[in-house]
């Protein structure tokens, strides 16, 4: 089994007040030294079965109609290997 | 006889009620349309109404464009059915691509509920033909996601073609680019907004003026009409 890991992030000319939220509290809490922070969503799709490149080429579609609105919104897809041994 | 308008209920939809009583009080026929049901009853046009519909999960409008309704409803706007997107239904529009842009949360981040002014800029279309270009209205005006954006293309290509429906007067309550309230599509039967001109429609209530009627009004007579 794999996992296939979709983040999407708004465009980098759109503005992002979450971000900018977080940004502004870190000097409270001690972070110096971070100028500018950026707030995505992150995707974990558990895949039954191989993934190959057709899998990959559906997820792409999906990621491309559903998970993110390609209008605001930029993604990127990638595999991540799940360790079974730990079971 | 007179015009049927669908109204579209969504899970998680607020203001399908308050939208069949608009059309009622403007003179028209209001239908009742359910997300699961792709048909849609021989409307005359389509409403979608405020709300949450699936409780804005992902993105505002985004689960809901891919319901059963929304397939007839894409399908027939493109074939010059009249819509309006009101709110929550206007983030229904951006997500379908009916309308180009998107809807994001308001620049700063809090809840927003208040009577806005704007100004009405297109009174060409299905839904606008009884106000008149430069017409000051207020409207109620409450959102969470109501920051409207667009690439810097769009934007223009949208004023050029001056198909910004509606703008922030006075004060842009959410970010949203050009202070854009409404925006129409190239043929003008697809119209959305953020604020909700039902919510204006009788002197008893709300801020007392009745500055939405003509939504209603100017798409019954198209329909009369036509």
């Amino acid at each position: 089994m794999a996992r296939v890991v979709v983040d999407v992030m708004l465009k980098p000319e759109i503005l992002d007040p979450q971000g900018q939220a977080v940004q502004r509290a870190l000097p409270r809490l001690g972070f110096d030294g971070i100028s500018d922070v950026r707030q995505g969503k992150r995707f974990e799709l558990e895949v039954d079965g191989p993934v190959d490149e057709a899998a990959l080429a559906r997820i792409h579609d999906l990621a491309e109609s559903f998970l993110a609105n390609t209008v605001i919104e930029d993604f990127t897809v990638k595999v991540e290997e799940v360790a079974e041994a730990a079971k | 006889m007179t015009a049927r308008i669908g109204v579209v209920t969504f899970p998680g939809s607020l203001d399908d009620r308050d939208t069949q009583r608009a059309i009622r009080l403007a003179g028209a026929e209001p239908v009742a349309l359910w997300h699961k049901d792709k048909n849609l009853h021989q409307v005359d046009a389509v409403v979608l109404p405020g709300g949450f519909s699936y409780g804005d999960y992902l993105r505002a409008g985004a689960i809901s464009r891919f319901s059963p309704v929304m397939e007839t409803v894409i399908e027939q706007a493109k074939a010059g059915l009249p819509v309006l997107g009101i709110c929550n239904g206007f983030q229904v529009l951006t997500e379908a691509h009916l309308l180009p842009g998107g809807m994001l949360g308001n620049d700063h981040l809090h809840f927003i509920c208040r009577d806005q002014k704007l100004r009405v800029e297109n009174a060409d279309t299905a839904w606008t033909a009884d106000y008149s270009a430069g017409q000051e209205i207020h409207i109620p005006l409450k959102n969470m996601d109501g920051r409207y954006v667009a690439d810097r293309y769009t934007l223009d290509e949208l004023e050029a073609e001056g198909r910004v429906a509606f703008r922030y007067l006075d004060f842009n309550p959410n970010g949203s680019l050009n202070d854009i309230a409404g925006i129409t599509n190239e043929a003008g039967n697809v119209v959305g907004l953020m604020p909700h001109p039902e919510h204006a429609v009788e002197p008893l209530i709300g801020s007392g003026r009745t500055d939405g009627l003509p939504f209603f009004t100017s798409i019954l007579k198209k329909l009369v009409t036509a």
